[in-house]
């Protein structure tokens, strides 16, 4: 026999458990024809048309947010504003405003958890404009803004800055130990 | 000689207890144990803990404004060996606990994907399944312990957001593969079916390495507050990663930084920075007996027992110490150690009246020892809330009475 069988036949051996394997997959998916909703991370990929503004905010947020989370969005336990400044203090006031690095995830956010007890019930230009009036309530953003797929992801937020990743840094240290 | 600490080998312990006293009783006693005389009840479709046990779990406690926002506590001082019964299992939900009819609920695997797929409950049970003895702890557990004052509190009202079971499901990877997932993406977003959506960025890597999608619970189908019909389950990580009610997964090549993964869930620091997806669980353990809130009943031998486990590995020693940490012992660990498996760990102690500071300390198979409880907060900022995994203190007074103590 050439080497050249033995090869194939040596291939041939090898595919075996290969295709065994693969035959015993079961394979159930079905083709998936409505995509779900991208989750909107800081490049505002997937968020939707439309636009919604402080103003209307305003009105929403009285209707549907106030009771829980106060007038200017300072309930304490449950506060949305304030805090610019105080992550280094002696008692860190973590709020949207003072903490999270991006406002994307407030769109995000308040479109699968907000308002409390009635979830998902905002349209997309409510979930714009209601997003827009907390930004307002942290001075983020002035009274006159709209905010739409364009606008939103353009938003520097305080603490951009204020995080790092230590997942990557575990698993190097992980890697290293176990060796 | 006994030593000062009170602390035993645990050899001599058990090999010391056999004596002989045998007095035949005649019969005499027959009313005392009725049961001996009549037929119990009958068999019956789903069993209940005998009535005389009452166990309950802790601190069920809800958000002012929105009730169903809250958790409850494993009372890991009334249970013994690892496994939590999926009763008292820990739960942590953030807009309650929906009822989820399996006909109706699907999971879907999209994004950078070849071909974005769903799955029925029905199919997934046709796949391939493994089991494996997991802790699932939440990264808030035992914050109270990182308050200025110490509470007196119990083991399980203080540190049990910690529970442990044998999960049964499908290795993620393989629904992964089938779906054809671009090995260039870093980052799969999951998503929950309860109403609060809760989602999470877990790292490629691990939703390939061990991550399963889990359909059993200690051999019944999940508990709906497990996430029935299927939850995600990242072994070794924070709880909140292992997103239950499990709906969707979107591959992505940058993680979504959600609110639970920017507001919640990262470690706020002295200098005011945080630290973000510090996602696997610290090594830790806990002494569950003696323990706070409890009282010796009398001078005597007791046996110290708790609970060790690691996000980084499998646990490889425990010590005990009953002098406030100045002289430990190594205890007997009495599990088989496995992978962010939690061992039981058991050490005999007299106790003849000495004020005591009873703890425990953990060393993980990557080499990390469980810091003491300052080490533990030495870089936390004020109001510091996650991944806590300093040495829990229980002093014994001279009256026998056990509390929670920072040392
Ligand atoms: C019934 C009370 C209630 C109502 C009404 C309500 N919220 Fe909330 N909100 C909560 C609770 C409770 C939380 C915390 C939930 C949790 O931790 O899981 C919260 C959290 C939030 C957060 C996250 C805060 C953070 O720092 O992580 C935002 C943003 C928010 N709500 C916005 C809104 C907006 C916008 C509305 C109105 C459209 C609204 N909420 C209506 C109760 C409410």
């Amino acid at each position: 026999m050439s080497t050249g069988k033995y090869v194939v036949v040596l291939v041939g051996l090898l595919l075996v458990p290969w295709v065994m394997a693969q035959e015993l997959k079961p394979k159930l998916g079905q083709p998936l024809e409505k995509l779900p909703q991208l989750a909107i991370g800081p490049s505002g990929q997937g968020l939707p048309l439309g636009s919604g503004s402080v103003e209307e905010g305003a009105i929403i947020y009285r209707n549907q947010c106030l009771a829980c989370h106060g007038p200017t969005g300072r309930m304490p336990g449950n506060a949305l504003a304030g805090g610019i400044g105080s992550l280094d203090g002696a008692s860190p006031n973590k709020t949207v405003g003072s903490f999270w690095p991006f406002a994307t995830t407030l769109f995000d956010y308040i479109y699968r958890a907000m308002p409390y007890g009635r979830e998902k019930t905002l349209r997309d230009e409510e979930i714009y404009a209601v997003t827009a009036y907390v930004l307002f309530l942290n001075d983020i953003v002035s009274e006159k803004t709209t905010l739409s797929a364009s606008s939103l992801p353009e938003i520097t937020m305080p603490n951009r800055e204020g995080f790092q990743s230590v997942y990557q840094i575990e698993a190097v240290d992980r890697a290293l130990k176990i060796q | 000689m006994l030593p000062k600490n009170g602390l035993l080998n645990r050899r001599t312990f058990l090999a010391g207890s056999a004596g002989f006293l045998s007095t035949a009783v005649w019969a005499s006693s027959q009313k005392d144990e009725p049961w001996r005389f009549t037929s119990g009840r009958r068999m019956s479709p789903y069993g209940a803990p005998s009535k005389y046990v009452g166990l309950e779990r802790l601190q069920i406690g809800g958000h002012p404004l929105a009730p169903e926002a809250g958790a409850s506590s494993t009372p890991l001082e009334r249970l013994n060996g690892i496994i939590t019964p999926n009763s008292l299992h820990f739960e942590r939900h953030h807009s309650g606990v929906p009822d989820i009819d399996p006909s109706q609920h699907r999971l879907r695997i999209f994004g950078n994907v070849q071909r974005p797929v769903s799955f029925g409950y029905e199919d997934l049970q046709r796949y391939p399944l493994v089991s494996k003895v997991l802790f699932i702890e939440c990264s808030g557990n035992s914050y109270a312990n990182t308050l200025p004052t110490a509470l007196d509190k119990s083991a399980g009202e203080l540190n049990g957001l910690l529970s442990c079971a044998e999960w049964t499901g499908i290795p993620l990877r393989q629904l992964l593969e089938e779906a054809g997932y671009d090995p260039k993406s870093d980052w799969v977003v999951a998503e929950g079916a309860d109403a609060a959506g809760m989602n999470r960025s877990v790292p490629l890597s691990l939703a390939l390495e061990d991550a399963m999608i889990a359909l059993y619970q200690n051999g019944e189908p999940l508990r709906a507050e497990q996430g029935f019909p299927m939850r995600l389950l990242v072994p070794g990580c924070e709880g909140n990663l292992s997103i239950k009610w499990l709906r969707s997964l979107e591959v992505r090549k940058n993680p979504a930084h959600t609110r639970e993964e920017t507001s919640k869930y990262t470690d706020l620091l002295k200098d005011g920075s945080a630290n973000q997806f510090s996602l696997r669980m610290g090594v830790k353990s806990i002494i569950t007996a003696p323990s706070g809130k409890m009282q010796l009943p009398d001078h005597g031998v007791y046996e110290i027992t708790g609970l060790a486990w690691s996000g980084h590995g499998a646990v490889k020693t425990v010590e005990v110490s009953a002098d406030g940490g100045r002289s430990w012992r190594a205890a007997e660990i009495q599990s088989e150690p496995g992978l962010y498996r939690p061992t039981r760990f058991r050490l005999p102690w007299r106790w003849e009246g000495q004020p005591a500071v009873l703890q425990s300390r953990a060393v993980d198979s990557s080499g990390n020892r469980q810091p003491t409880r300052s080490g533990a907060l030495a870089n936390a900022a004020p109001g510091f809330t996650y991944h806590y995994n300093g040495i829990q203190s229980w002093g014994v007074d001279q009256q026998g009475r056990v509390s929670n103590v920072y040392r």
